[in-house]
């Protein structure tokens, strides 16, 4: 478990991420912020001993869906498109909602008084609950807490068939990327400019090997 | 000295309010996206500050920590999806800012 | 003997539908259908003659009312079941000449067919909820019958006349059945008492009955619900003979009979129904006296007969309210017989002068038309009370049962009746039948074939018989005994008859025999009292009032302000939201949403 001024510092490089996504006015900016921030979360998991999500968060979403998007933002060239003065109203409507469920939030907080604290880990005292051979019980042994190894033995056991449909809904997901991409009715293939089509055409393949 | 749950709890509905901001004020459809994810992302650190402090016979309650990784695919799948969306907006209709898409208005 | 009186329900309903659905186009076999159904039907009737027996089907069981469809069969339903098949069976065959060259001879015998399964319905019904069902279908297949020729607009009205001038006599008998049934806890005929009427107000009671009655001045066309029935004539004369004449207008009759059997209603507790008894006796003597100085001075055959009916029936009610039902019913019962007597044979005449109804321009017709000529001299003679004729027992019943309530008024008034009566028979007699043919339809006049003077001839025996059939058919109840004479006794009621008769033909006699032309001309009779202008009047002026108000009402306050204002508002408010709201742009719809979440966590958590 961290200290707190570790938390605060990544809580914070977090909280600097998200503003910052939300107030570049470059998209690619954005995108790169949300890589900051998303990192922050993933020191923020690691502090909560969930090594496995935290290497998943960076892997995934700093790895592969941030390049999906700034391989987008590239492709439609967008860097001109916020360039619009924003609009006080929504500006304020923006700021305005957040604020009040921050304050909700911390209403419902402040009704606990006393926040639990972090309980200990017992890690040898649960060895013996696993076989001698395995390495969950090596581990624990060593007062290591073996993450990977528990997280996928939860999987494949108690959470095998959610994992079947999840893998049935990337399934989905890719042939739906595929259909949605390939050429559309005459009337819109004849607006566009003919460079795009085939750039466009290999985004799905992109998202099949972030899946892995 | 370490951070309590409710500080946790905290820092995520602020990541959450933070999304919640960007897709009031942003008008680029890919940024707006991003701070969806930014969304999820945040209910993800509940469930996973949820499993480490729930703990079962002295180990992080896993279960939790499952759903974080579902949350993870699925959120792949839809980014995939998603962008495959836009993508097709955009050849449809040339622009990306939520300004001049409304056909949607009565 | 447990089904037979199905049969006699379910056949007429069988060719009745059989008609409708299968032999629509074909009119031989449907009048061949429906004739076989009520011959068979009337030999049923036949068998069941004296029988008394009960059956039940279960219909509906709401709380603790039980509705079934039942038969109760006593002396007073079969009797009344001989006449309507007997008279029923005697119509449809005249109809088949009658009715022989006509284009929707098909839909005429399904509406025959219909009303005679609703007059059985009626006759037979075990409770009160079963024949108010049965005395609508009547109302239905009479609105049917006597729009039959409806592209004449005169037939189309009159029946829309019948139907709702019956409709507002059905509301009030609705009423009083459910007040009957409140005070009885039953609808069913064999469970009512008298007895549950003992110590209560007899307004109510009063009441009860006379909204009851209600129902039968509506049927039974009395005062002042009266102006259907001579409109009716509209409708072909078999069925004017049938249900206008001897089954349907006596059904109010009946059904007053029945209440009153079933009740126990005697002269010695007549007390209990407060006046109820006074009013509906004044009614039909009233009626009896307008209708009969209507009748005078018609000119249309039908017209004449159909304001005798109306007199007669007056007659019958009036026998009602003298708390002599047995009266009544024996009236209806020889009426019956006679009536359908000379509507038939004014159906042969007006068939004989092709469709010619105006007395004045008949005459003549004894000597072409000897057959018909007789039978109607014989129906009239029943209708005037010559002595030894049907007619002449059956007043003389209801004259006896005035002199026996002590009530002079009404036997004065009944025997003034009886003098009209012979008036304007006779007058109708001596004008269409004797001295001179007037036109050509009269002129050209031969007599009617073999299945149109059958009926006649066997109605004008039962002319004659019909009082002493009834012994076996119609002492209706252990307390009502008919005391049936030859040679009735020499009392008043006799001599008031007779003198009556002496008078009103006398009076005919002098003013109209050989005459061409009405001599004497009183507007008001000829006009009905003036009682449809009366009517019109009153529904112009009464009802367009309610309904400017009700209009007001519906227009502008409730279409107006409450539903108009309602969905105008609600309209406006969607509008308001369709352009400030639903503006297209997402980021106001995520905005929207967020406020309508912080709202829901503010009212869940924090309210």
């Amino acid at each position: 478990m961290m200290p707190s001024p570790l938390f605060y510092l990544l809580a914070a490089l977090m909280f600097t991420g998200g503003l910052m996504v939300v107030f570049m006015r470059n998209p690619v900016s954005s995108a790169l912020s949300m890589v900051l921030s998303f990192i922050g979360l993933a020191g923020l998991f690691v502090g909560l001993n969930a090594y496995f999500i935290g290497i998943l968060q960076i892997l995934i979403y700093a790895g592969a869906i941030m390049v999906l998007f700034i391989f987008i933002i590239m492709l439609l060239d967008l860097k001109k498109e916020d360039e619009h003065p924003r609009r006080g109203a929504a500006m304020a409507a923006g700021i305005i909602i957040p604020v009040v469920l921050l304050i909700q939030l911390a209403g419902v907080l402040a009704t606990e008084q006393d926040s639990p604290k972090v309980p200990e880990l017992m890690l040898q005292e649960q060895a013996a609950e696993y076989d001698k051979e395995t390495i969950i019980h090596k581990r624990l042994a060593d007062n290591r807490l073996p993450d990977v190894h528990l997280t996928g033995r939860k999987i494949f056991t108690e959470f095998n068939f959610p994992l079947q449909i999840i893998a049935v809904l990337l399934l989905v997901a890719t042939v739906g990327c595929v259909a949605l991409s390939k050429k559309q009715t005459k009337t819109v293939v004849k607006k566009l400019p003919a460079q795009r089509i085939p750039t466009i055409a290999s985004a799905p393949d992109l998202t099949s090997k972030k899946n892995d | 000295m370490t951070p309590t749950l409710n500080e946790y709890l905290f820092i995520s509905g602020l990541l959450f309010a933070i999304g919640l901001g960007g897709v009031i004020i942003r008008r680029n459809i890919i940024v707006i996206f991003m701070c969806l994810e930014m969304m999820l992302a945040a209910a993800s650190l509940t469930l996973v500050a949820f499993s480490r402090f729930n703990t079962v016979d002295g180990l992080p309650d896993y279960d939790g920590q499952v759903v974080v990784f579902f949350i993870i695919t699925v959120a792949a799948a839809e980014v995939a999806v998603g962008l495959a969306i836009i993508v097709s907006l955009y050849r449809a209709r040339q622009t990306i800012n939520t300004d001049e898409l409304t056909s949607l208005k009565g | 003997m447990e089904t037979l009186p199905w049969f006699l329900l379910l056949l007429p309903l069988a060719s009745a539908v059989i008609i409708q659905l299968a032999l629509k186009y074909s009119a031989t076999a449907s009048s061949m259908l429906s004739t076989l159904s009520v011959v068979v039907t009337f030999i049923i009737s036949c068998f069941l003659i004296g029988s008394t027996a009960e059956g039940y089907q279960p219909w509906i069981s709401i709380g603790g009312l039980d509705l079934g469809i039942g038969y109760k069969l006593d002396q007073l339903a079969t009797g009344m079941m001989i006449v309507v098949t007997g008279i029923g069976m005697l119509v449809h065959l005249f109809s088949l000449g009658y009715m022989k060259d006509d284009k929707a001879k098909a839909r005429y015998f399904a509406g025959l067919s219909l009303f005679m399964f609703s007059m059985t319905g009626i006759v037979l019904a075990s409770n009160f909820i079963m024949m108010f069902i049965f005395w609508e279908l009547v109302g239905l297949s009479s609105y049917l019958l006597i729009g039959h020729w409806y592209q004449k607009n005169s037939a189309a009205d009159a029946a829309k006349k019948a139907f709702l001038t019956n409709r507002i006599g059905d509301f009030g008998m609705m009423i009083g059945i459910l007040m009957l049934w409140g005070v009885m806890g039953t609808v069913v005929f064999a469970d009512m008492n008298v007895g549950h009427f003992s110590g209560l107000c007899t307004c109510l009671t009063g009441a009860i009955i006379l909204l009851i009655f209600c129902g039968a001045v509506g049927k039974s066309a009395q005062l002042p619900l009266h102006v259907w029935l001579p409109d009716a004539m509209e409708g072909p004369t078999p069925v004017s003979a049938l249900i206008h004449a001897a089954t349907m207008v006596a059904a109010g009759v009946y059904m007053m009979a029945r209440v009153f059997l079933s009740l126990g209603i005697t002269p010695e507790n007549m007390e209990i129904i407060g006046n109820a008894p006074d009013v509906i006796a004044w009614v039909g003597g009233i009626t009896s006296l307008v209708a009969a100085l209507m009748a005078t001075q018609q000119d249309d055959i039908k017209k004449i007969l159909a304001y005798s009916t109306l007199s007669q029936l007056g007659y019958m009610v009036m026998a009602v309210g003298l708390i002599a039902p047995e009266a009544g019913m024996f009236h209806l019962y020889t009426h019956a017989w006679f009536k359908g007597l000379l509507f038939l044979g004014s159906g042969a005449v007006i068939f004989s002068c092709h469709h010619e109804q105006n007395i004045w321009k008949m005459g003549g017709l004894f000597k072409k038309m000897p057959i018909t000529s007789i039978t109607f001299l014989i129906g009239t003679a029943a209708l005037t009370a010559v002595p030894f004729t049907s007619g002449f027992y059956s007043k003389e019943g209801i004259l006896h049962a005035a002199e026996h309530a002590h009530n002079q008024p009404l036997f004065w008034l009944a025997v003034c009746v009886a003098a009209l009566t012979t008036f304007y028979m006779f007058r109708l007699f001596f004008v269409a039948f004797l001295g001179q043919a007037r036109d050509h339809g009269a002129e050209k006049a031969k007599e009617v074939p073999l299945i149109m003077w059958l009926p006649l001839a066997a109605l004008a025996v039962m002319a004659f018989v019909s009082p002493w059939l009834s012994q076996s058919i119609l002492p209706i109840a252990q307390s009502w005994d008919l005391n049936l004479h030859v040679m009735p006794p020499m009392n008043t009621a006799f001599f008031a008859s007779i003198g009556a008769f002496t008078v009103g033909i006398a009076a005919a006699f002098v003013l109209y025999f050989g005459k061409d032309k009405d001599p004497v001309n009183i507007p008001l009779f000829r006009n009905k009292f003036y009682c449809d202008e009366f009517y019109a009047r009153l529904i112009k002026y009464f009802q367009d009032a309610l309904a400017a108000i009700i209009h007001f009402f519906d227009e502008f306050l409730i279409a107006g302000m409450i539903v108009g204002g309602l969905s105008r508002s609600a309209t406006g408010i969607g509008n308001m939201f369709r352009r400030y709201a639903q503006s297209g742009n997402l980021n106001s719809y995520s905005f929207l949403m967020a406020a309508g979440v912080l709202l829901v966590i503010y009212f869940t958590v924090f309210y």
